[in-house]
């Protein structure tokens, strides 16, 4: 990249700095068991929509029947993770890494002569 | 059928053979968005005006200009379309393009931005070798830009039989010059601002027609969804009935070809090159996000309403009907608006989905461009030495140029072929080639250049030689060579196979490679993808 920060940061240093480090595993550690769960439930209905379709024909109510419900779900479940994830990343994540940016972005000028 | 049926088969044959509504409709529209081009090309200075907007886009603008990249033909008519004659097999469909936004809202989205300038391959090569990667990089990024382009292109010829009453093959390639020409227009003077706003009003438009007809369809069910399936399932095609309501009417007797298609579509969408630049023209990570999280909301309720339009179609207008109509199940949407609103909202919604194509073929032209130019001409041939900061911009309206070209005549050429398989290709190579390099850059430090290399070629080799051999292209009547057979993979979705392919080669290609990759460069970019310094800013005008 062309455009690096204008004084040399020590970035070896940096991913090692606790905050740093602290950061990265709060993400992780949302987003990794996000990710696994919301791929499983959706490959479930997968399978079960290739393989159990007298399952996913049974009739719940009037003509809505599991499968349309489970569909439903999976539109439901995204918006739930996309709305708790926002929150989680406004409120946990943007302020350390504002913090962060912030002290390099200081360190980085000032060295500049 | 019903008599309401042949009624709108008899008016639909009356209305096109009269399309100067549809075509005035989009003219409209063509004119409104050269309007907003012009106006939003008067600050087109810098390659990041260029390529990126200028990073000005508020995440809401944003999230709309995904949607409307994302929202193409082929998955307003052709979801609407599944789900009118294949019921609910059209709706798993819609499913995995949605959830698939999670993995670009959980793991790309802030990441590529913070990292990233113009394309996907600054990513990837952010910390690798620049040369081999970027080839490699450009090279599935044109990949998957050139199948998106030739089946919008294929679907435009396709759509003019339906909506504009023009049968002669000289008429269809006519509309194609001139939907490529237009979108040459549009790239060539808006670049990525002009780009967006096409976007942005296409998504309004498409958004709010179908929210529109939703209601409707709904309030002649007396807003039970129960009532509307009923409708449907009288109406189905001959000896289906109920079986709409259920799995298995499409992809029942290949179950595993559906499993091979859900990898592709969830795991795709997050390396869809021109959804990946589209996270560029915002200011910041945050906003990405806000524009992933828009994206989100409207591509889910756009289709939910595909669910209620595709069933309302098949209630309304019929399974068989629709079978019939010139451009086959893609009628479904027109026709269903034509039952209910009349020419006015059927010239309405053909001129969106005219519409449709034009945006979507514009944002995967600007994205070739945008990787020709800054990855291969100014990063690979010039090794990143470009002198005079026009040329590369240049490099890319040239690009532009030769790609508007080459969509017209493979536009041409390949009309009344069947290759709709090509777009679940692109996804397939998108999972394959791009998503196990993106992953693996940004969160495995062991990632190293031949890694990168082998997974980009060997997934984007997978994908396009087992596509080559599988029954879409030979060995049965509807096949794109009918008369071949030189069948040797069962499936029609390669992604069961190539996409673990990808993974393993990244993987594999990295722990047998003795070169060490620069860790300085590691840490940079891991301190910068997650906290944001040093990203790209927004261009001050």
């Amino acid at each position: 990249m062309s455009d690096h920060a204008r004084a040399p940061i020590d970035f070896l240093a940096e991913e090692e700095n606790p905050e740093f480090k602290a950061l990265k595993r709060k993400r992780f550690s949302i987003v990794v068991p996000l990710s696994i769960a919301f791929l499983a439930w959706y490959f479930l209905y997968v399978i079960l929509s290739t393989y159990a379709h007298d399952f996913m024909s049974t009739k719940v109510v009037g003509l809505i029947n599991v499968g349309l419900i489970l569909g439903l779900l999976q539109f439901v479940s995204t918006f739930a993770i996309t709305m708790f994830y926002v929150s989680f990343a406004n409120n946990k994540l943007d302020p350390p890494a504002a913090e962060i940016r912030d002290r390099l972005e200081r360190e980085s000028e000032g060295v500049q002569p | 059928m019903t008599l309401t049926a042949s009624l709108v088969s008899q008016a639909t044959t009356e209305v096109e053979n009269n399309p100067v509504l549809n075509i005035a409709i989009f003219a409209a529209f063509v004119a409104v968005t050269m309007f907003i081009v012009l106006r939003a090309s008067r600050n087109n200075k810098t390659a990041s005006d260029y390529y990126a907007g200028g990073r000005s886009f508020t995440g809401p603008q944003n999230g709309f200009a995904i949607a409307g990249d994302y929202l193409s033909a082929a998955s307003f008519l052709g979801i609407c379309g599944a789900i009118a004659v294949n019921g609910y097999d059209g709706f798993l469909y819609s499913i995995g393009f949605l959830v698939a936004w999670l993995v670009a809202l959980l793991l790309v989205a802030e990441l590529m931005r913070n990292t990233g300038k113009f394309t996907m391959a600054d990513v990837l090569s952010f910390r690798l070798k620049q040369r081999p990667v970027r080839m490699a990089a450009a090279i599935s990024t044109l990949a998957v830009c050139f199948f998106y382009l030739l089946a919008q292109m294929a679907g435009a010829g396709g759509l003019v039989s339906l909506l504009m009453g023009i049968d002669s093959k000289l008429g269809q390639s006519l509309v194609i010059a001139v939907v490529g020409t237009l979108m040459i227009i549009y790239v060539l003077v808006g670049g990525m601002k002009g780009t967006t706003w096409v976007q942005i009003v296409k998504a309004i438009l498409l958004i709010l027609g179908a929210a529109a007809m939703t209601v409707w369809v709904l309030a002649l069910n007396g807003f039970n969804l129960s009532t509307l399936l009923g409708a449907a399932v009288d109406n189905a095609a001959a000896g289906v009935g109920e079986g709409v309501l259920n799995p298995g009417l499409q992809y029942g007797a290949n179950p595993l070809d559906f499993i091979s298609l859900a990898l592709a579509l969830v795991l795709g969408t997050a390396g869809l090159p021109h959804v990946l630049m589209r996270f560029y023209t915002v200011p910041t990570a945050k906003e990405a996000r806000r524009s992933v999280v828009w994206a989100i909301w409207l591509i889910g309720a756009f289709y939910l309403f595909t669910l209620v339009l595709g069933y309302g179609a098949a209630a309304l207008v019929g399974a068989e009907t629709i079978k019939n109509a010139p451009g086959g199940v893609n009628s479904a949407a027109p026709l269903l608006a034509l039952y209910l609103g009349g020419p006015i909202l059927m010239g309405f919604i053909s001129a969106v989905a005219f519409a449709t194509i034009l945006a979507v073929v514009a944002g995967l032209a600007i994205t070739a461009a945008a990787s020709f130019a800054h990855d291969i001409y100014a990063n690979y041939m010039k090794k990143g030495k470009v002198e005079d900061p026009d040329a590369e911009v240049k490099i890319a309206r040239r690009t532009v140029i030769v790609i508007g070209a080459v969509a017209i005549i493979g536009g041409i050429g390949v009309q009344g072929q069947n290759i709709a398989f090509l777009v679940a290709l692109a996804f397939a190579v998108a999972a394959s080639a791009n998503l196990p390099t993106i992953i693996y850059s940004l969160f495995w430090k062991r990632f190293t250049t031949r890694g990168a290399v082998w997974s980009i070629y060997g997934g984007l080799g997978a994908a396009v030689l087992l596509i080559a051999f599988s029954p879409v292209v030979s060995g049965n009547p509807d096949a794109m060579i009918p008369g071949a057979d030189f069948v040797l993979f069962p499936l029609k979705n390669p992604g069961i196979i190539s996409i673990p392919l990808g993974f393993i080669l990244g993987w594999l290609g990295s722990v047998t490679d003795r070169t060490i990759e620069s860790p300085e460069l590691a840490a940079e970019m891991d301190v910068r993808a997650h906290t944001g310094f040093g990203a790209e800013k927004a261009v001050e005008h």
